[in-house]
């Protein structure tokens, strides 16, 4: 089974996230890159899946080049290969514009079963999966909080709001998880030293038949107009406990329709 | 000298330490209960094989790999740190160093996974610091079997579940100026081999401690590791690279009693201010950081002269000697800098002062350190 997962390089959600004042987009320089958390969920069920049933695991990234990082460290856990998908033009791409490019890459490199996160800390747009699928034309499995692989079937078992549904396609597909369905593995050293000889294949838009004119800021469907800081927050109100503590804490959640 | 290889092992290292341990090791210290749970998963992602090559399943990493694991697991928690220190510095590499084909195919492998813990029986009720002297632990050879009779005292790991063999240091032989001592694998479980209930410590009290007893204790004469009369050279050895790891032990408690002032004094208020804006404050926190800071650079020092294959049984003793005393001051720092905060068990720094009086005692205490820098440079000859 060829499994590719789809993993994003976001800001450290520890430091300071800013966008840039130029062009409104993410300011990446500014704060360290790690990997997306559900993206390691991500990773870490594509290796479940290589161990109980064969075959390959490629991470695949769209980003600036010091997302190698990111790269290296689901290497690390355990993926065999990665293609680096970087190129300048791609500075910008909203989620239609990310989701044709990776598309795209994928056709190119082939896959049987596409694991992405359900959703990046830094966007959150959480529509990349639906985007992908269609764009490939498969089947969408998404908000997996497990996978079952049968021969050429996958089923999984979808969170909602009430317990989840069970949802089973046909291989090749798309599937999202989220972070009930496993706990990743830290890498560990042998990890670390092997994935420094793994394979990483850079491509550029040219060699994954990317257009140009359908990717970038200048294409994008969605235009950040404006941002500003979020406003502090509003000191909170102290209640004096003088016997009656309870009844103004139960007054000030019923103020707030909380009870 | 730090490697790429290096700086991704100690960042997972430390993501490890803050997401699994930290938020769950105040209750298992509380408790005083070992940590089956943490230590399984240090063992899932290869921390107790890090200096052992891969053929005995290990992670083919070197010594100093294992130094920077327990650095910042010590950054967050000596009790699992010390967990990790003995089971490989004291328990396998004996192992890996000394033993035969056999006794590293039966023992290796499950020790670098960290199923199986080892340990290693050296001190005794009658003394730790000098030990031929102190010793009275016997072994005679009765047919092909070792026949043991002896107290151990202090034994880090001995007693867990998980526990699989001691080296118990032992007297084979008397005539010489000096007793022959030998070391033997006793397997956990051996008929004639006792273990005590735990000590209630002081600190490391999600460790485990206990005192052995081998009466008529008998295992097969291939149970013996390394040479016969070799013991005490081997377990010198053993114990000068331990020595490094005690002192990268120490700096990753030193560094988290940085860690955790640094930020306690930015968020404390008193007299109308964060209590970092006292200089009296800022100071400390300064030293602190300067004696963590000397203490990493002298046990990279060590490390990187024993990975050369060059004598450092000097830089050993400096490090551990700088780093423990570093470890005790920034623990005593830390406490002060968060006043009755830092008394609670629940705060780290808490725990980081009843950690850190240990680290200036075992593996050699800071006199026997002193003892061997001065032997190192002939004075007293
Ligand atoms: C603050 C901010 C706000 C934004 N707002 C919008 C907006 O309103 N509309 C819009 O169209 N775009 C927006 N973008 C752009 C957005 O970052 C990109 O379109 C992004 O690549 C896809 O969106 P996502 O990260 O939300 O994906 P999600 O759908 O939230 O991510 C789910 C999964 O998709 C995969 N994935 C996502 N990106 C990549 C990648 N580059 N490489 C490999 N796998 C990936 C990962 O598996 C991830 O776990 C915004 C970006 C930022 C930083
Ligand atoms: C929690 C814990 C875990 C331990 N784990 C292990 C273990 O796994 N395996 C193991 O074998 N041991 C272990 N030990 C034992 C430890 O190594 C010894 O306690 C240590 O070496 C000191 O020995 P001692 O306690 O007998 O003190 P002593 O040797 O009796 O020393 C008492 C005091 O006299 C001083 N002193 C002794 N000789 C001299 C001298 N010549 N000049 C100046 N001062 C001197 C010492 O420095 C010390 O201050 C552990 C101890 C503890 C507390």
């Amino acid at each position: 089974m060829n499994i590719v997962v789809c993993v994003k390089q976001v800001p450290d959600t520890a430091t300071e996230r800013k966008l840039r004042s130029d062009d409104k987009t993410l300011d990446r320089d500014a704060a360290d890159g790690v990997i997306n958390e559900l993206c390691e969920y991500a990773v870490e069920e594509a290796l479940k899946i290589k161990e109980a049933h064969g075959g390959e695991v490629t991470v695949l990234t769209m980003g600036p080049s010091k997302a190698t990082d990111t790269i290296r460290k689901a290497l690390a856990m355990g993926a065999d290969k990665a293609v680096h998908l970087v190129d300048d033009a791609l500075h910008g791409s909203d989620a239609l514009s990310t989701s044709y490019a990776l598309a795209q890459t994928l056709k190119k490199i082939g896959f049987d079963l596409v694991i992405l996160g359900s959703e990046s800390t830094d966007a959150r747009t959480g529509v990349l999966a639906a985007m992908l699928a269609e764009r490939l034309g498969t089947p969408q499995l998404t908000l997996a909080r497990k996978v079952d692989i049968d021969g050429s079937a996958v089923t999984i078992e979808r969170v909602t709001d009430y317990g989840y549904d069970k949802v089973e396609a046909s291989l090749p597909a798309v599937v999202s998880v989220v972070e009930k369905i496993n706990e990743p593995r830290y890498p560990s050293f042998k990890g670390i030293m092997a994935a420094k000889k793994k394979p990483v294949e850079t491509l550029g838009i040219a060699d994954a038949e990317i257009a140009a004119d359908q990717v970038g800021l200048a294409s994008a469907w969605s235009e950040v107009v404006e941002f500003a800081a979020a406003p502090p927050r509003a000191a909170g109100t102290v209640v004096k406990d003088e016997g009656d503590g309870g009844a103004k804490a139960a007054e000030f959640l019923a103020s707030k329709k909380f009870i | 000298m730090l490697g790429d290889e290096h700086i991704e092992l100690r960042r997972t290292v430390e993501e490890f330490a803050r997401e699994v341990v930290a938020p769950v090791i105040g209750d298992y210290y509380e408790r005083c209960e070992f940590p089956y749970d943490i230590v399984r998963k240090m063992g899932a992602m290869g921390l107790f094989g890090l200096p052992i090559p891969e053929e005995y399943g290990g992670m083919g990493g070197d010594y100093f790999a294992l130094c920077l694991a327990l650095e910042e697991l010590a950054r967050v928690d000596s009790s699992v740190a010390i967990t990790l220190e003995a089971a490989v510095s004291l328990g396998a590499m004996p192992i890996l160093r000394f033993g035969t084909a056999e006794q590293k195919e039966r023992w290796l492998p499950k020790m670098a996974s960290g199923e199986t813990l080892g340990a290693f029986g050296l001190t005794e009720p009658g003394g730790g610091s000098d030990v031929p002297g102190g010793m009275r632990t016997t072994a005679v050879l009765d047919g092909d079997e070792w026949v043991i009779n002896g107290t151990k005292a202090f034994i880090t790991n001995s007693g867990t579940d998980i526990t699989g063999v001691v080296s118990v240091a032992a007297i084979t032989g008397r005539g010489g100026e000096r007793p022959e001592i030998s070391t033997i694998l006793v397997p956990s479980g051996t008929p004639g081999f006792t273990v005590s209930k735990k000590y209630s410590k002081v600190g490391w009290s999600a460790s485990d401690t206990r005192e052995l007893s081998f009466t008529d204790c008998r295992v097969p004469s291939e149970n013996l590791l390394g040479e016969r009369g070799r013991g005490y050279a081997q377990f010198l050895q053993t114990l000068d690279e331990g020595r490094v790891a005690i002192a990268a032990l120490s700096v990753g408690l030193a560094q988290g009693c940085v860690d955790e002032s640094a930020r306690y004094a930015r968020d404390r208020q008193a007299f109308g201010q964060s209590i970092g804006r006292f200089q009296a404050i800022q100071f400390k926190i300064a030293d602190m950081e300067a004696r963590v800071h000397t203490a990493r650079l002298a046990y990279y020092h060590a490390a990187e002269r024993m990975l050369a294959c060059l004598p450092f049984k000097k830089e050993a003793a400096i490090a551990k000697l700088v780093a423990s005393n570093a470890a005790m001051d920034n623990a005593r720092d830390a406490t002060q800098i968060f006043g009755g905060y830092g008394f609670m068990n629940e705060f780290p720094v808490g725990r980081f002062y009843r950690d850190a009086k240990i680290l200036e005692i075992g593996e050699g205490t800071s006199e026997v350190q002193r003892l061997l820098i001065a032997r190192e440079l002939g004075v007293g000859a």
